[in-house]
């Protein structure tokens, strides 16, 4: 089976129909309420709401981190309900993920911590080497390579977790408050990168966040209260550049 | 800024050796884990060692024989378990074909007084007939001669101090005289035999003093008759022309056979053998404690960071074998300086008790394979927690 057939652009890159999600503890809560959304390819797409909305189990069901138990949600052609723990893993490969904690591993260098995204795919020495220089190139960071996390502040982390998502050319970026840790000029750097490479990748982007710093960066921003989507809201002002949806390189 | 890095070439690139970045990171731990395995190994070897010197110095004797069939007494166990058998037997066996000569030894411990302070130990006394080769051993091939002399011994040079510093007066030139038995003796020369868990130290003196010394012994009862074949000769054609002609008060063995049966007693009918099989349960056990605790709290302290490989699209599998590659370098830094101790555990050791401690290949892999299976089994304990690393906790 063919996970990823190769889908062109028409369809849509996040494919959400009457979701729902319940937790399991003790008493069955339902924390999802009939979740429909769209996103396309090449959109940057903002999430907000109040904190325990459910914003953060969307990322993780949409992220194939989580197992969909009721509603179909595809995601780059996939769809989620009802896959095997290793169809999910798969599906995982072709996401870039960026948290809110960096989440980089501590015993590994700035540039093995980039190198590790691309253990996952068939490259030959010189491309990932190549790769790896031109991403640290493009956030700022050629001169950190052999450093430590531990030796970084938290923006150039940031950073550097940004690399890592971008590695391996996901054609989805999925974001928790990438810039909730840091002070206005690093979150204003790091969604300013973000926002760039995705231009240059044609990548989704979807990013959950109470920063109202980052707002103007989106196409569209959508919001969750008590797990429900509401009427999508516009941005706050348009977006300079034309990512649109459907857009080709 | 588009690569086509999916492209396959014959230089892929290398792997992370996660594992071991890993385990360097925290290289304190790393030191405890080690010191934890190569004690483990230690311990190990030295039960091993302990176990081996057993069995081949309760064997020397039975090398040393110069033939190639041992006669002994149906109901004779062991060195320490004798049973006697008439002379008349072994040389019965004088006309079968193929045997070349035969040698009657007698054995029994007999009282010796250390000469330096009267204390009175026990001694394992062999008597042989000083006119023929019976033990190949070098002092015994050069002195055997001046035990025709009356009351005269050789002493064993691997004794223990309890007898006396007979060693280092025979090398200074001294007459030595002492008393055995309540008879005055002279030392004629020394010879070699470790001691073993039974016998402490050994005594060879001619047939004919050794009646002397242990007057209870009645002569013509003998305890171990060794069959000497032609050069040439088929052991086991010989073997069994002697079977047919053998009472049922007595029973022939190859000297194989015999020094088997010597290590069979003292591994079945005596506890030393399982004592020391104990022993290296317990050393394995511990040793797996220690590599279970180092790397259950290295995957429980990197357990946010696997938690992010498996949402980055690892595979359990690629974490397992992190896991497991860690506990085979762990078990391989901590063998090499394990083996390197157990030699000197095995050298003052022997210097100690005078036990042959001595390590072969066969018992340094051993130790390795116990050691990587003692590192395996704790890997697979400790894994178990790995899978409580949910991706989804991450964002």
């Amino acid at each position: 089976m063919n996970l990823f057939p190769d889908h062109e652009t028409q369809e849509a890159t996040i494919s959400v129909n009457s979701l729902n999600h319940y937790y399991q503890q003790g008493s069955r809560k339902q924390v999802l309420f009939d979740i429909n959304l769209e996103i396309h390819a090449g959109e940057i797409v903002l999430m907000t709401g109040p904190s325990g909305s459910g914003k953060t189990t969307l990322l993780t069901l949409i992220g194939s981190l989580r197992s969909v138990q009721a509603g179909s949600l595809k995601v780059l052609g996939c769809e989620l309900l009802n896959a095997t723990q290793a169809q999910m893993t798969l599906a995982r490969r072709n996401i870039g993920y960026i948290f809110q904690a960096h989440n980089l591993l501590s015993f590994l260098t700035v540039y093995q911590n980039i190198e590790l995204a691309l253990e996952l795919h068939d490259v030959t020495a010189e491309v990932a080497d190549t790769r790896i220089k031109q991403l640290l190139t493009a956030v700022g960071l050629e001169r950190f390579s052999h450093s430590y996390p531990r030796e970084l502040s938290g923006g150039q982390k940031q950073r550097v977790a940004i690399a890592r998502a971008l590695a391996g050319e996901p054609k989805l970026i999925l974001a928790d408050e990438p810039t909730a840790a840091l002070d206005k000029q690093s979150g204003r750097d790091i969604v300013a990168i973000l926002q760039q490479l995705a231009k240059e990748q044609n990548c989704t982007i979807l990013l959950v966040t109470h920063d109202h710093r980052i707002l103007d960066i989106a196409d569209r921003i959508i919001d969750m209260e008590d797990g429900r989507l509401s009427q999508e809201v516009p941005p706050l002002q348009p977006r300079p550049g034309n990512l649109s949806p459907g857009i080709e390189q | 800024m588009k690569t086509d890095y999916r492209a396959t070439s014959p230089r892929q690139k290398r792997p992370l050796f996660l594992a071991w970045l890993q385990l360097r990171q925290k290289w304190a731990r790393l030191l405890v884990a080690v010191t934890g395995i190569s004690f483990a190994a230690v311990l190990m070897f030295l039960q091993l060692g302990f176990r081996g010197a057993l069995f081949s110095s309760a064997v020397e004797f039975h090398q040393s024989l110069n033939g190639e069939l041992i006669m002994l007494s149906s109901r004779y166990r062991s060195l320490i378990s004798l049973d006697r058998f008439t002379e008349r037997r072994l040389y019965a066996m004088a006309g079968v074909p193929g045997v070349q000569s035969i040698s009657p030894v007698y054995l029994n411990f007999i009282q010796w007084r250390n000469p330096d302070n009267n204390q009175i130990w026990d001694i394992f006394a062999i008597g042989i007939n000083p006119e023929h080769q019976v033990m190949n051993l070098p002092g015994v091939q050069a002195n055997r001669q001046q035990l025709r002399e009356p009351d005269t011994v050789l002493f064993n040079r691997g004794s223990r101090q309890e007898f006396g510093p007979i060693t280092q007066y025979f090398q200074a030139g001294d007459l030595i005289q002492t008393e055995v038995d309540e008879r005055r003796i002279k030392v004629k020369g020394l010879f070699q035999l470790s001691p073993t868990f039974g016998i402490n130290a050994y005594l060879i003196t001619s047939d004919l003093n050794f009646l002397r010394l242990a007057e209870f012994r009645q002569p013509g009862l003998i305890d171990v008759g060794v069959l000497k074949l032609e050069a040439g000769a088929d052991v086991q054609q010989v073997l069994a022309q002697v079977e047919l002609h053998l009472p049922k008060d007595v029973k022939v063995l190859t000297k194989e056979d015999y020094a088997k049966a010597e290590v069979a007693f003292w591994n079945t009918s005596t506890p030393v053998g399982y004592t020391f099989d104990l022993g290296v349960v317990i050393a394995f056990i511990v040793g797996a404690v220690i590599v279970y605790q180092i790397l259950y709290s290295d995957v429980t302290e990197h357990l946010p960071e696997y938690a992010t490989l498996k949402a980055m699209g690892f595979h359990d599998r690629y974490l397992l074998m992190v896991v497991y590659q860690e506990s085979l370098i762990l078990a391989t830094l901590g063998f090499i300086p394990g083996v390197l101790i157990a030699l000197g555990f095995y050298q003052v050791t022997h210097w100690a008790t005078l036990l042959p401690m001595t390590m072969d290949l066969g018992r340094v892999l051993f130790v390795f394979v116990l050691t990587l299976v003692m590192c395996l089994v704790s890997a697979t304990v400790a894994v178990r927690k790995l899978q409580t690393a949910d991706p989804a906790d991450v964002y």
